[in-house]
């Protein structure tokens, strides 16, 4: 183990090589330029390649393409980059290909405040690709987290199969702060499973018990057919309704049916508080620090730091509230969390929020100042 | 496993009947690119045969070894990723001309000046057939397709000229009537290393050849062979006899390192 002193771009560039990923393609972006610079003279050194493309919609592709050679691959970018990589990642859906992209969220749509923060690509990381799928998406709030997290989503990379988005903001990029870096050996990484058998009878995407295909690599003697068409389990093209029916019934099922391997929510604060604050990322800090001056105060409170924020984590957030009165939803968007939590929480549980949409982060004084005007 | 030596053997014919037109040229420029691999003895798992969308981008349903069909216009950028993690690959990018000159042009571009070791086959008919024969950027002036009643109003792109001055090592086009050119040209392309282009004009009677008048299958390729001239024999001709010809043949043949050479050996210093 070693203490470092690292900002959350490098740490997330760092956690990635110590996953094993050896391929980064990027396209430069505000307020991620300095994770792609980091990614082209440490990734080399780690006997891997950086890549600059020419747009984040082939940034994405070779890093998909990275990854259908053998070797675990991710991007960085930002709110307009992001939204150019949507039908890759969808791509990456379909193909179920795993992949990493880091999205440090800046603010506004559009071309926004590129170097300020935001926290509203929520939504775009859910929903941001045509046609039904399931998609695992991590907050980290901290620079060590932006190390394990990222390290994390590799894993869960491998292990689903699947793309995976690590979604830090424009303050947390540039946030310094001292971190735990392990060794690599202390490192426990996932790599996903080689094919057996005899090569004429390798089925790409015939599933295992999990849902789970196994893909071979381009080069293989496990000849590997991909496609972004409806596919069988050999990996033939097929419009058959049986087939279209199962396949998008297997890729959403494959995350949530085992939602609750994924980084839970963290809690802070009183046990069975009757406030309870639910925020993540950079917010779950100011909120974390809110609900301590809270506390202080007299005032029964505590905090849900979502680390996963999709699949969204229902019951684990039903769990630590069911003894709450009174909810506060702290993001700075205008409301994308708040909506979720509305629609999971039984009726009689009053859910407020704490919005900040003005390029600002939000501070701890607000955060208490809310807990106080709702009780 | 065993190396194969007939074309045949790099063909899925439990695949078969492709969904391709009577009359199109697709099968006879896949044709080539087996002929050309058996002819240099490639084994299946050593190749990719990687597609765009359209009607070219079924190609790799019909094929026995690794095939690659990604999102329209972008295969370039992912064999991007795929051509530097596996490097011993051989890579053949089947691409029709809306994926090479409309929507991924700019990919095209920047795949030949970073000189990947990847070769492109552009199946180029004239029009984007799969969606009903709307004019792409390579359909010559004047043409009627399904978007263009009156006679398309823009000019051609000329993708092959574009990858030759993008810094491409090899570079030639022809048409499906030539065969024995096309897989010539095809074995070239894949001697080569770093990024080799072949432009194959392929026939489309469903759409571009029914439109414009020029008939069937067999009537595409008389048109093929009348309408189109070699190289030198085209370069001789008045500007004004060059609107009625469409030039055919090597272009360029170079040999400069490609992209993952030049970066393992920056990183060294």
């Amino acid at each position: 183990m070693k203490k470092m002193f690292l900002d959350g771009n490098v740490a997330v560039a760092l956690g990635s090589i110590r996953a094993g990923a050896r391929f980064f393609a990027g396209y430069p972006i505000s307020p991620v330029s300095e994770l792609a610079e980091f990614c082209s003279h440490e990734m080399p050194k780690a006997g891997g390649i950086y890549v600059q493309m020419e747009d984040e919609i082939a940034a994405i592709a070779a890093v998909i393409g990275a990854s259908l050679g053998g070797k675990k691959a991710f991007t960085a970018t930002s709110g307009p980059g992001f939204s150019l990589m949507q039908e890759n990642i969808g791509f990456a859906s379909m193909a179920e290909v795993p992949c990493v992209i880091i999205n440090g969220q800046r603010f506004g749509l559009s071309t926004g405040v590129a170097t300020k923060p935001g926290q509203s690509d929520i939504m775009q990381a859910r929903w941001g690709r045509h046609g039904d799928q399931s998609i695992i998406a991590l907050t980290p709030a901290s620079v060590q987290e932006c190390f394990d997290l990222t390290l994390e989503a590799f894993n869960l990379a491998e292990r689903f199969s699947s793309p995976v988005i690590v979604l830090t903001d424009a303050t947390l990029a540039h946030l310094k702060e001292r971190i735990r870096v392990p060794d690599p050996a202390e490192i426990k990484t996932v790599k996903r499973k080689e094919p057996q058998g005899p090569p004429e009878e390798y089925k790409p995407y015939q599933p295992d018990e999990r849902g789970i295909p196994l893909l071979s690599y381009f080069g293989s003697e496990y000849i590997l057919k991909v496609t972004g068409l409806v596919h069988t389990e050999k990996g033939n093209v097929s419009s058959d309704p049986g087939v279209c029916a199962s396949l998008i019934d297997r890729l959403e099922r494959k995350i949530y049916d085992y939602q609750e391997e994924l980084p839970p929510p963290r809690y802070y604060g009183e046990e069975k508080a009757e406030t309870v604050l639910i925020s993540f990322g950079i917010s779950a800090r100011a909120a974390r620090e809110g609900m301590r001056r809270a506390l202080l105060e007299g005032i029964s409170s505590g905090l849900i730091q979502l680390q996963t924020v999709w699949p969204f984590p229902e019951g684990a957030i039903r769990r630590l509230s069911s003894h709450a009165s009174k909810v506060i939803v702290v993001e700075m968007n205008r409301g994308q969390v708040t909506r979720e939590v509305e629609r999971i929480l039984p009726e009689g549980v009053e859910v407020n929020s704490l919005l900040r949409a003005d390029s600002e982060v939000i501070y701890p004084r607000e955060v208490l100042e809310k807990i106080k005007e709702v009780q | 496993m065993d190396i194969p030596v007939r074309y045949g053997d790099y063909i899925d014919w439990d695949q078969l009947p492709h969904l391709w037109c009577p009359g199109c040229g697709n099968g006879i420029a896949l044709k080539g690119v087996a002929l050309a691999l058996a002819e240099l003895n490639i084994p299946l798992h050593k190749l990719l045969l990687a597609t765009g969308i359209g009607c070219s981008g079924r190609a790799g349903n019909y094929v026995s070894f690794h095939s690659f069909d990604g999102t329209h216009g972008r295969t370039l950028a992912f064999c991007t990723g795929i051509n530097v993690t596996q490097p011993d690959l051989k890579i053949i990018a089947f691409l029709g001309d809306g994926d090479c000159g409309a929507i991924g042009g700019n990919h095209l571009l920047h795949a030949a000046r970073r000189n990947l070791n990847i070769t492109v086959i552009e199946i180029n008919n004239f029009n984007y057939a799969m969606t009903g024969g709307q004019f792409s950027p390579t359909t010559p002036l004047s043409s009627i397709t399904s978007t263009s009643r009156k006679g398309k109003a823009e000019y051609a792109m000329d993708t092959a000229s574009l990858v030759a001055e993008a810094g491409a090592n090899y570079v030639a086009s022809t048409t499906v009537y030539h065969t024995s050119q096309l897989n010539n040209f095809i074995k070239e392309a894949l001697l080569t290393r770093g990024f080799s282009f072949v432009e194959v004009m392929s026939s489309c009677p469903t759409y571009y050849g029914r439109y414009n008048h020029i008939g069937d299958g067999p009537e595409m390729m008389k048109w093929f062979k009348e309408k189109t001239l070699p190289r030198d024999k085209y370069e001789k001709l008045s500007l004004e006899e060059k609107q009625n010809y469409i030039e055919r043949g090597k272009l360029v043949q170079r040999n400069r390192e490609d992209f993952l050479t030049t970066y393992k050996k920056r990183r060294k210093k």
